[in-house]
């Protein structure tokens, strides 16, 4: 009909990627985005040096103790590698889902809230292919933000402390190779507890135009979550609380590893990712985007 | 491809009801040929950007149908959207990105466009609204105007069969906005429809070939700028000294509505040859120094129509 319509495209499937590459390249560069990182990475910066101070006279805390303080924080002196299972477990509760808030949350209500979001919609981006960038732009997020605390940790442990074969928490020792692969295994079981989280924060995000009142309510409910965890009343519903069995990460340094409470957690993450996926989904494919 | 009949855009009893209750767009039967340059007139607040949201597919419409390039929308955004160009309340950007980046992401948002263009094309659009220069610039750091230059180019990112433009020349200064407007016809030159809303009369009437008018969430009226200044008739002019003597004689004449200044008489044309009225007037003594009709403007059309002043319902 007319000379634009000689210019026939044929679409490439792979070209579908493009929007979740710019996704992944746009929150990684962003400044805010990096300050989450570096917080994250600070966190066993402190906890190892505080550790090395504490014990500066050389002596080591008793075998497996500590009743206060992160898991496995009394190691840390033997064995430089437990500083990474001491970070995880020290961010864990609070400093790496609160940057999975901020991301989800401001995923879709901070395009609203800066009116770029109509535009990603008329370029047009469909709805449904832009929840699923950022949805997997905000597992990415939660793999690196967990790789960033490990990495942080095991870098620190080895420059403060000595490396070297492991005893389990049954008591058994295990290679410094193999105890690097658990390391490995317990950061992407992190990551993982944090995909359910994700999923809720993307949900809210749907409900607002402001980004910063979806971060609020995002990391909000974490906080309410983990206090209702620790109500021993409430032990009726805390199996189904989110951060229920975030700890078991723990049970993959027995020997052998206890696979029950890391089982119900990624049954649980599974859980919320679909449900709250689902609720984000039917909610941002019907609503009116007028900001 | 049916919207050669249909109208690039067509809509009908178009309704849109907010949540709070607001009632924006009232049975709206919009039709826009292709090819045109569609001025989509009203007031603040009368439903242009609802509409617009309607056409783009962000809204529900509550009622009624739209169709876009032949395909019904919302539901064929997919495949409608890559061949429209949109400024939709003015530009929104990511202002921690760079100009050229921001493109880059609206281009990578489209699954039709082809990445292996993607930087000559996004070039090429910068070149076009003249921000070459200030590509690698943030854009937090851009004037309003090369915001706005800046959401043309991510209209222009592909060949496109429309463009809809909301209000693009809105917070600037006379400069931006001859610019805009060249820039527009020159669009149009290419083939390109535009669909331009505005809540300036004289931009309507210096760059559009038809036009619709909204008030309050109505149709008022649309057809060709021609046609639409054509139904509010011209003023019959008569320069002369001797007003007096030549508002006697038109009057014989059947002129109505006479206005008397102070070196030329106005009045409606009569239905007879206007070249009669001059005879008398020359008969009966009077000095003519200028004869001739003045051209109705869309102003005076839209004065017709709606029997009031246009910047009203705020
Ligand atoms: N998101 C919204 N929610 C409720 N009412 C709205 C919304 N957007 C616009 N309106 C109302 O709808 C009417 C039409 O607005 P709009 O389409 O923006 O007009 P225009 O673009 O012609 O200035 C106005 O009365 C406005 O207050
Ligand atoms: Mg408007």
């Amino acid at each position: 009909m007319s000379r634009a319509e000689t210019a026939v495209r044929t679409p490439s499937p792979l070209w579908t990627f493009g929007l979740l590459r710019s996704e992944l390249a746009t929150t990684f560069r962003r400044w805010r985005t990096l300050a989450l990182l570096g917080v994250l990475a600070a966190v066993p910066v402190l906890v190892g040096v505080a550790v090395r101070i504490e014990t500066g006279d050389g002596s080591s805390p008793a075998h497996g103790g500590g009743g206060d303080g992160p898991a496995f924080i009394a190691q840390i002196t033997n064995n430089g590698l437990f500083l990474v299972f001491t970070a995880l477990a020290a961010t864990l509760p609070f400093f790496l889902p609160m940057a999975v808030g901020v991301i989800a949350g401001d995923a879709i209500a901070g395009e609203a809230n800066t009116g770029t979001l109509r535009y990603l919609l008329v370029a047009p981006a469909g709805r449904t292919r832009l929840l699923l960038a950022k949805y997997a732009t905000t597992m990415v997020f939660c793999l690196v933000a967990t790789l960033v605390v490990a990495v942080s940790a095991l870098t620190v442990g080895a420059l403060l402390f000595p490396l070297g074969d492991l005893t389990t928490i049954s008591g058994t020792r295990i290679g410094f190779a193999e105890g690097l692969g658990r390391a490995l295994l317990i950061a992407l079981v992190v990551a993982a507890s944090l995909t359910g989280l994700a999923a809720l924060g993307l949900f809210v995000s749907t409900l607002t135009n402001s980004g910063i009142a979806a971060m609020a309510t995002t990391v909000g409910l974490l906080i309410t979550v983990q206090i209702l965890d620790q109500i021993p009343q409430l032990h009726a519903i805390q199996p189904y609380l989110f951060s229920h069995y975030w700890l078991s990460f723990a049970d993959l340094m027995r020997e052998p590893v206890h696979w029950d409470g890391l089982v119900k957690n990624l049954q649980l993450q599974t859980l919320y990712a679909a449900v709250f996926g689902s609720a984000a989904w039917a909610r941002f494919t019907a609503k009116d985007i007028t900001a | 491809m049916d919207e050669g009949n249909d109208g690039v855009i067509r809509t009908r009893g178009l309704t849109k009801r907010y949540r709070g209750g607001q009632l924006a767009v009232d049975g709206l039967d919009l039709t826009v040929p292709a090819g045109s340059v569609f001025g989509f007139l009203g007031p603040n607040g009368s439903g242009k950007t609802t509409t617009i949201r309607m056409l783009m597919g962000l809204i529900e419409p509550t009622s009624g149908t739209a169709r876009v390039l032949g395909h019904a929308m919302p539901r064929s955004s997919r495949a409608v959207l890559p061949r429209v160009g949109a400024l939709i309340e003015g530009p929104a950007l990511y202002g921690y990105l760079t100009g050229r980046d921001n493109l880059l992401r609206y281009d990578a948002a489209d699954s039709t466009a082809d990445p292996r263009t993607r930087r000559a094309r996004v070039a090429a659009a910068l070149d076009r609204v003249g921000l070459t220069a200030a590509a690698g610039k943030k854009a937090k750091a851009y004037s309003l105007g090369m915001k706005q230059r800046l959401g043309l180019a991510a209209a222009l990112l592909q060949p496109r069969r429309l463009l809809v433009l909301d209000e693009p020349t809105n917070g600037l200064d006379p400069q931006g906005m001859r610019e805009i407007r060249s820039l527009i016809r020159e669009l149009a030159c290419d083939g390109t429809t535009v669909f331009l809303s505005s809540h300036l009369l004289d931009e309507i009437e210096q760059v559009c070939t038809h036009a619709a008018v909204m008030t309050q969430g109505r149709l008022v009226t649309q057809g060709a700028v021609a046609e639409l200044a054509a139904g509010a008739r011209g003023r019959l002019v008569v320069t002369t000294p001797d007003t007096g003597e030549a508002a006697r004689v038109l009057k014989e004449q059947g002129v109505g509505d006479l206005v008397v200044g102070e070196d030329r008489v106005t009045g409606d044309p009569p239905e007879r040859d206007l070249a009669e009225v001059n005879a008398a007037l020359v008969t009966a003594g009077v000095r003519v120094r200028g004869f001739g009709l003045e051209r109705a403007s869309l102003e005076d059309a839209f004065v017709a129509l709606t029997g009031e002043g246009f910047d009203v319902a705020g």
